[in-house]
């Protein structure tokens, strides 16, 4: 892979661009309790890419994962899921742009108790009443090697098939991109290297695009692309990162923070 | 979605089964009235139509005079003559002249009325007229038709339960001019081909010997059974007949016939109906509360699950409708195990009716395809209902709340709720003042205080937060801080506890209603006999069945007898309305007891009428005004000579004097005797006295002022204990409503718990907790119950002095024993909420979301 550097603002077709903010800003409270979560943020994500959002505490990331996907609305600015500007839609067409075009994973998985593995790969399909494409499933399925473990409900499956379980349900309705927050953030090192290795071939082989919040270097090591936040705002990006030039990115990020904060103690 | 939804439904099947327990109850109610009254109007249709002939012959307006709560009995005859000019009639095969009479009672072996409660005891005529279906009217089952005044045969029922065999002497008590005769035995019948006699008695002689007996030895007959030779039809039959009747008579076909049967049987028993749908509504406005409860909270629980569901791409309606497709198969699974308790009611009330002279044992139980639709319709449509509004909030989850962790489902702020509760109970206050007042009637005040009831149920979170800090304000001072935490537990869900208490709150407010009105009854009773009974002695008929006149003549030549006053009923129409009239000579009355006059004289002589204050208001009656009365023999026209307090031993509200009556046509037989001792005689020697002239009469009782008060407050303690037994259902969905709650919030505190067994509390001190809190809840319940039942039970009181509950008192120790069984109630309703929560793992308990 070539290591030319990407402009910020990339000048991809829309037909390349799976999703994209504008001059993003979303501010929570009034007066004296407001609170800046993004401050102006405009980016791009590629198709067939895995970016990952990282940043201190309190940058933002989540926020700016909500907002892309349609789970959180704007102050300002503007968020586009392929060609559709979400701040112009209402919740029928928000409801739809959720069940066609974007995945989910979570970081506690978010399995429903009562439905077997199967069941909860299903569920979005279910959900949308559409016909499941089997051999697409199987594909799926047999990927993350979960043949075996369909008819178990999530209280038997360990945090890891869990959360391969919901990568699975990610993918089967085939969206357009694949919101990820902390996928690895309750799993040990193992698990999670596991869990991150099947988004990278869900990029490779299926072309998928996936856009994960995540606060460890190592994971931000299987990205294409790592985006840093900080005080709402991208402060940095890197190609084809290393989990260890990632991990001092990140170090000298937050220590002027903490510099800043013993400033005003 | 759906499968999701169904998933989820068994996970919480047991939850859903205790608030399905209220549909359930519910359902049984509505089923069990439509499948008892099905069976009691089939049973009845089919003795009406077995025993129903092609055409009846009678006097006129038979069927206003008969269709009323008293047995009068009908004096008028049909001419022999006109039987043979029947007889002759073209398209007529034969006419049979028959003598009927309501008041022949059997007395079995054992010296006891062989009928119970309030059931005919029928004396006819035999006759081998066929009924409209061609089978004999009366089948002869054993031996032979009775010949002679010596014979008589009895139903098989009453052979069997008077344990008569054929040959037996049998005693019969009767209202004619012999009270008491006997008669061999020489067969037994049943009516038609399967017909029983629903719990009456039938008694049969020979004609000759029925007219002895009933109507003085005239050659004349109660009614003409006229049967057609089958060249027409009954209809044109009745034409032809009518056509040859002379004046004063009326013909009527077998369809009239069972149609007039069917509807005085209706109207007799529909307040059974009415009583038991008032029921099933409680227990279905107590369950929803229970589902709206239950199903607020497995939401709130499944808040998560439903972002989830959002995030994944469903819709709002589609969260609503996952979550109304639970209820909807709750409310089907909880409407079909009702519909099979209905039929377990159904037979316990034909029990309690066989208690009341109603013997349907017999009769198989009659399933209507009505009575399925209106148990699923009312019990699915009571869980939709419920279920709605926790549905529709289920949809206001935001999708993001998948992503976070402690997400509470937005509520509406308590503000228009308040507004609501406090209008409603404002204008059902308001209809309460009118009603008491301005006079606005019962109508108005049921409205006014249903207002309230539901006011205040609106207004309850509000309500209370305040009343449940006063009610646990003992607890820290109590137990510390278990005391502390449970009270606070108590208050913070003030939508939850407040609905939690609202079932046990109606239940509550209902029993007190009861309890206050029923004492007050007892009250009023003893207040009346204390104050206006002057009579020493009541002498009355057990089976509510008037006696032979001859009784009062015999009582009054007993010695140290000062005087009798013979009371006499009627069934009339007033002014075309249904009335019981009363026929007694108010001036005697007066001496036996206290009457007053409100305007007029006491003195009533032919073509005057006595009426109550509250008839004449409710009729718009005046001294002098003119009224229609209707008796047997017809209409004349009375004037009001005077208006007299309403009091309950008028027992009417229009009073005649007995002359009017006979003229009537009404047999002159007496329901009631009020009996006074001379000065100073000797009180054992005449009660002795006068029992020797009721020896021969077991039904005829003789009661002192003691006995006949308690005789009177007998009834209201009976109805009193079968609505407590009622009531208690309600209640008891109200405890499964409490039991439900606290489960759930325990779950809902799982990390909480765990929190607090981590820092040290014991398992006996987080039971102690949650028992404390569920008293807390169910005293909250029990307060406003009881405060709202005072309100209601006071204000029926005072709406009621009308009907006699003119004085009001409040059971006090019955109240409070309410708040301890209550306090009580809470106590258990923690049982199982409290052992779970402390068997709880403490690390897993801490580490769950």
């Amino acid at each position: 892979m070539t290591a030319t550097s990407i402009p910020r603002l990339s000048l991809g077709t829309s037909e390349s661009i799976a999703a994209r903010t504008v001059e993003l800003r979303k501010v929570y409270g009034s007066g004296a309790t407001q609170l800046v979560a993004l401050d102006g943020v405009s980016v791009e994500f590629r198709r067939g890419q895995l970016t990952a959002i990282m940043g201190p505490s309190g940058s933002g990331k989540s926020t700016l994962l909500h907002c892309l996907a349609a789970l959180d609305d704007a102050t300002s600015g503007q968020v586009f899921i392929g060609k559709a500007e979400l701040n112009t839609l209402r919740d029928k067409e928000l409801t739809r742009i959720r069940r066609d075009r974007i995945g989910f994973i979570f970081q506690s998985f978010n399995l429903v108790p009562t439905l077997t593995a199967l069941e909860n790969i299903t569920l979005p399909m279910d959900i949308a009443g559409h016909s499941i494409d089997r051999a697409w499933l199987d594909s799926i399925i047999g990927t993350l090697g979960l043949t075996d473990r369909l008819t178990h409900t999530p209280s038997q499956l360990s945090g890891g098939q869990q959360q391969r379980v919901a990568c699975a349900r990610a993918l089967t309705s085939r969206p357009q991109i694949i919101f990820a927050d902390e996928p690895t953030g309750n799993l040990d090192s193992v698990a999670g290297a596991e869990v991150l290795g099947f988004l990278r071939r869900a990029t490779r082989e299926f072309g998928q695009t996936v856009v994960m919040v995540t606060h460890d270097p190592v994971a931000a090591g299987y990205a294409d692309r790592v985006l840093f936040l900080a005080d709402g705002r991208i402060v940095d990006e890197k190609t084809a990162p290393t989990a260890d030039r990632v991990h001092d990115r990140m170090k000298s990020l937050e220590t002027p923070r903490a510099d800043v904060a013993a400033g005003v103690a | 979605m759906r499968h999701a939804a169904l998933k989820s439904l068994w996970a919480h099947k047991l939850r859903l089964m205790m608030s399905a327990f209220a549909i359930v109850l519910g359902v049984a109610f509505v089923s069990g009235t439509f499948i008892f009254t099905d069976t009691l109007n089939n049973s009845f249709s089919a003795l009406f139509r077995q025993t129903a002939p092609d055409v009846t012959v009678r006097p006129a307006h038979t069927s206003a005079a008969a269709s009323g709560g008293f047995t009068s009995t009908d004096t008028r005859v049909v001419p022999a003559a006109v039987v043979g000019l029947l007889a002759h009639l073209p398209g007529v095969a034969r006419a049979d002249g028959a003598v009927t009479d309501q008041g022949t009672f059997v007395l079995g072996k054992n010296g006891k009325v062989v009928s119970t409660g309030g059931a005919p005891g029928i004396g006819d005529s035999y006759d081998a007229a066929p009924a409209a279906d061609g089978s004999p009217i009366i089948t002869i089952t054993s031996g032979r038709a009775p010949a002679g005044p010596g014979e008589l045969m009895l139903d098989q029922e009453t052979a069997s339960t008077g344990g008569y065999h054929l040959g037996d002497t049998v005693h019969l008590v009767t209202s004619g001019s012999q009270p008491t005769v006997t008669g061999i035995m020489v067969g037994t019948v049943r009516f038609g081909p399967t017909g029983n006699t629903v719990g009456a008695t039938l008694v049969l002689t020979d004609t000759r010997t029925a007219q002895q007996r009933y109507l003085g030895g005239a050659n004349a007959f109660s009614q003409i059974i006229v049967t057609g030779d089958g060249s027409l039809p009954n209809a044109q039959l009745r034409d032809a007949v009518t056509a040859a009747l002379p004046g004063g008579l009326e013909a009527v076909d077998d369809r009239q016939v069972v149609q007039e049967n069917q509807d005085q049987i209706q109207s007799s028993l529909s307040f059974v109906t009415t009583f038991l749908l008032v029921f099933a509504a409680i227990s279905l406005l107590v369950g929803t509360f229970l589902i709206l409860n239950t199903f607020s909270m497995i939401i709130a629980q499944r808040t998560r699950e439903l972002a989830l569901f959002r995030a994944l791409g469903a819709s709002r309606s589609q969260v609503t409708t996952s979550v109304l497709l639970e209820a909807l198969i709750v409310g089907l699974v909880g409407s079909t195990v009702g519909l099979v308790l209905g039929f377990g009611l159904a037979v316990g009330l034909k029990s309690l009716f066989a208690l009341f002279g109603l013997d349907l044992t017999q009769a198989g139980l009659v399933f209507n395809g009505r009575t399925a639709v209106a148990a699923y319709t009312v019990g699915v449509l009571v869980t939709l209902v419920a279920a709605y509004l926790p549905a529709r909030r289920a949809a206001g989850v935001p999708p993001i709340a998948a992503m976070r962790d402690d997400v509470a489902i937005p509520e509406s702020s308590l503000r228009r709720r308040l507004l609501g509760g406090a209008a409603l109970t404002t204008a059902g206050a308001a209809l309460m003042f009118w009603a008491l007042a301005l006079g606005g009637g019962l109508t108005i005040l049921g409205l006014g205080t249903l207002a309230v009831l539901i006011g205040v149920m609106l207004l309850s979170p509000t309500i209370s937060r305040p009343l449940v800090a006063e009610i646990a304000g003992l607890y820290p001072r109590l137990f510390g801080a278990v005391g502390t935490v449970a009270r606070q537990n108590a208050k913070r869900n003030p939508r939850r506890t407040a609905a939690t208490a609202s079932a046990l709150m109606i239940g509550l407010a209902l029993v007190t209603t009861m309890a206050i009105l029923g004492q007050s009854a007892k009250a009023s009773i003893d207040a009346l006999l204390s104050t206006g009974m002057k009579a020493d002695y009541v002498v009355a008929n057990a089976t509510q069945a008037p006696f032979s006149a001859t009784v009062g003549t015999r009582i009054v030549a007993v010695p140290g007898v000062e005087d009798v006053v013979p009371m006499q009923y009627a069934a009339a129409k007033v002014d075309g309305r249904q009335t019981a009239v009363a026929g007694v000579d108010p001036v005697q009355l007066s001496r036996v007891v206290s009457l007053t006059t409100e305007s007029g004289a006491l003195a009533t002589g032919p073509g005057e009428v006595l009426v109550t204050s509250t008839a004449a208001r409710d009729h718009r009656w005046r001294l002098g005004s003119a009224i229609m009365l209707t008796l047997p023999a017809g209409s004349t026209t009375q004037r009001i000579t005077g208006i007299l307090k309403p009091t309950e031993f008028l027992g009417a509200d229009v009073i005649v004097a007995p002359a009017t009556l006979a003229t009537g046509g009404i047999a002159p037989v007496d329901s009631l005797l009020y009996v006074t001792r001379t000065p100073g005689a000797d009180a054992a020697a005449v009660a002795a006295g006068i029992s020797s002239v009721l020896a021969p009469l077991p039904t005829v009782t003789l009661q002192d002022q003691a006995a006949y008060a308690s005789a009177q407050r007998a009834p209201i303690d009976q109805i009193l204990s079968i609505v407590y037994a009622l009531l208690a259902l309600a209640v008891l969905i109200a405890v499964l409503g409490i039991v439900n709650t606290l489960a759930l919030s325990v779950i809902e505190r799982t990390r909480e718990v765990g929190l607090l067994r981590a820092i040290g509390m014991s398992r006996r001190q987080l039971r102690s907790m949650i028992r404390l809190e569920s008293v807390a809840i169910s005293v909250l319940g029990a307060v406003l119950g009881i405060v709202l039942g005072l309100v209601f039970g006071i204000s029926l009181q005072r709406a009621m002095t009308g009907q006699g509950i003119t004085v009001l008192s409040v059971p006090v120790g019955q109240l409070l024993t309410f708040v301890v069984v209550a306090a009580l109630v809470g106590v258990l309703a923690a049982v199982v909420p409290a052992r779970r929560a402390a068997r709880m793992d403490v690390l897993a308990a801490i580490s769950s979301t």
